[in-house]
């Protein structure tokens, strides 16, 4: 039984349909990666999941639970947390502010605490950084902060958009280590990645979206080795 | 040999600020400095007791507009939108205050009397929770459907909301202006031989501290005032985090419009005097405040309204009240030619 399932859902902008019939699971324990190119539906993915969209047809089903139709703050606190594209942090809070936003829907201020440790332990250096406001930390700390955040929610799903972009190699290689770590501590990702060599590295399964329809499936190893990849998304 | 390349290439951009090279920009200078020479010169003739006591009244103008320029700034930073209808919630609470006070039996015979203390308290409480009601229930029906339209559907529906309060308040009471009860103490400190500060004045001036105060620590220590600066800077964002943002919105109409409605009994305890198309001017004074500290920063636009009722009282007192209106969008266009961003406006950068 998967955890998170999109069932046949269609999402649209205005009249211009995003997403065809797509239809993805994301069992406990997994990652899996959305790869494609720019423009394929995969933040639209995301977003209708997260409840900042709404799908006109098919349905998400978490946890056994209908999502359809249930606001985005709800959909946090039921246990699905999102760490947009382009990290959306609060730039005119301090680092520390952005970590208790993070948890803003719990009430356990002894988890909260808990998580905290956590987080600096996964990031040292937002530790150093603590007081500094997040619109002045560089880009790499930007998306250690970005992925806390999120992990302050102590979710049960956690999607991330795009957490490499913009990353220097080194930092993209250390963003990957933290993502496995968070994974292999118990919490299933979703992620969708321009970078598709290194998210197909890590991930359990993955899908390829091609304009909004889902094209290929397979294991993470499966679609690194697939000639069509190769020559898409791989660039080889 | 870098160094000096590296300085002639700052130079510019350094000066660009002060415009020396754009002729126009400098002309506006210029009328600046005559303006303010004039202001120094007109200043030095009357003494200084008069200028103390023409800063006295800028304090008692300038709490009054802070009030105003909280809530528009507040409103714009959460949503990006201009208000108009503000300035008339301001005159509402003036004209609700109005309302009450026969109704707990307060008349201007009982000025002085410890016994207007409770009636005044209970009005002022009464009046900012009006507003604020008022206030959501415009948000709800006129700019909560409009929320994902184009930026200038709100805009418009905001000037017409603005219509709707001033009718309904001019067909409630009229077009005349109204008498306010007399009802702050009536003693005066004398502080030199032509300046006094009046109880009259401390009162307008410590409550609008106090209600200041009391907004900041709301937003910078509760979990709600977080909420609200986190909707302002990345609304997707905190949604994300599990904040309402509905609910976050209605709640900064709410606040704004309390302090608004406030400062609309205190206008009236002040200047005893009231009419339904106050708010106009008000309101377009608060909205230069506001604009003045930087749109969006709550203490920029207190810092702005006193310094706006410190240019009214200024232009007033030295030059003449029909020039203050001139004097005022002076203000507001020099501001937005120099200083977009106005004094305390944001400057993290958002990469």
């Amino acid at each position: 039984m998967a955890l998170l399932e999109l069932r046949e859902i269609d999402v649209f902008y205005g009249r211009v349909q995003a997403l065809r019939h797509v239809s993805l699971a994301l069992g406990k324990d997994e990652i899996v990666a959305l790869i494609g190119s720019n423009g394929a539906g995969k933040t639209t993915t995301l977003r209708t999941i997260s409840g900042l969209m709404h799908p006109a047809h098919g349905s998400v089903v978490f946890d056994g639970r209908q999502l359809t139709g249930v606001p985005a703050h709800q959909v946090v606190s039921l246990g699905i947390c999102h760490a947009p594209e382009g990290r959306r942090l609060f730039p005119r809070m301090r680092v520390i502010d952005n970590l208790y936003m993070g948890a803003y829907a719990r009430k356990d201020s002894a988890g909260i605490q808990h998580d905290l440790d956590r987080v600096f332990t996964l990031f040292p250096r937002l530790q150093e950084r603590r007081t500094q406001l997040a619109g002045t930390l560089s880009g790499g700390e930007q998306q250690m902060l970005a992925i806390g955040r999120a992990l302050m929610a102590r979710p049960k799903v956690l999607m991330l958009d795009e957490p490499s972009l913009g990353l220097a190699p080194i930092l993209v290689q250390l963003i990957f280590q933290v993502l496995q770590e968070i994974n292999s501590q118990g919490t299933p990702i979703l992620l969708v990645e321009q970078n598709a060599t290194k998210a197909l590295e890590i991930a359990h399964r993955a899908y390829v979206l091609e304009t909004g329809n889902i094209v290929m499936t397979g294991t993470g190893q499966e679609l690194l080795r697939s000639a069509e990849v190769q020559k898409a998304y791989l660039g080889v | 040999m870098e160094q000096p390349i590296a300085a002639g290439r700052a130079a510019p951009v350094r000066f660009r600020g002060l415009a020396s090279s754009r002729p126009l920009n400098a002309l506006l200078l210029l009328i600046v400095v005559v303006v303010a020479l004039l202001l120094l010169t007109r200043v030095w003739g009357r003494g200084p007791g008069y200028f103390a006591q023409i800063l006295v009244y800028g304090f008692a103008n300038g709490s009054i507009y802070a009030l105003i320029a909280i809530g528009y700034t507040m409103v714009y930073g959460i949503i990006e939108l201009i208000n108009f209808a503000h300035g008339d919630v301001f005159t509402l609470g003036g004209f609700v205050a109005l309302a009450l006070l026969p109704m707990f039996g307060v008349t201007e015979s009982q000025r002085d009397t410890p016994g207007v203390i409770l009636p005044l308290l209970a009005t002022l409480v009464i009046s900012m929770l009006f507003c604020g009601v008022v206030n959501v229930l415009i948000e709800r029906i006129a700019y909560r459907p409009l929320r994902h339209a184009p930026r200038l559907a709100p805009l418009i529906t905001a000037v017409g909301m603005s219509f709707v309060l001033e009718g309904i308040m001019f067909l409630w009471r009229g077009p005349f202006f109204l008498h306010f009860p007399d009802l702050l103490p009536s003693a005066r400190i004398s502080i030199g031989p032509e300046t006094s500060v009046g109880v009259k004045e401390l009162t307008v001036f410590a409550i609008a501290i106090v209600l200041t105060v009391v907004l900041s620590l709301f937003i910078e220590r509760t979990k709600l005032g977080k909420a609200m600066r986190a909707t302002a800077q990345d609304r997707d964002a905190a949604q994300l985090m599990g904040i309402d943002i509905n609910t976050t919105i209605a709640l900064t109409f709410f606040i704004g419009a309390a302090l608004a409605g406030a400062g609309g009994m205190i206008f009236g305890l002040y200047f005893n005097s009231l009419s339904f198309d106050l708010g106009f001017s008000a309101g377009l004074f608060a909205f230069t405040a506001a604009v003045f500290g930087g749109i969006g920063n709550i203490y920029g636009a207190a810092i702005g309204g006193l310094v706006i009722g410190m240019v009214q009282s200024f232009s007033d007192g030295y030059f003449d009240s029909t020039w203050t209106q001139v004097v005022i969008f002076a203000v507001l266009i020099l501001v937005l030619v120099f200083r977009p961003t106005g004094i305390l406006g944001m400057r993290v950068p958002e990469k």
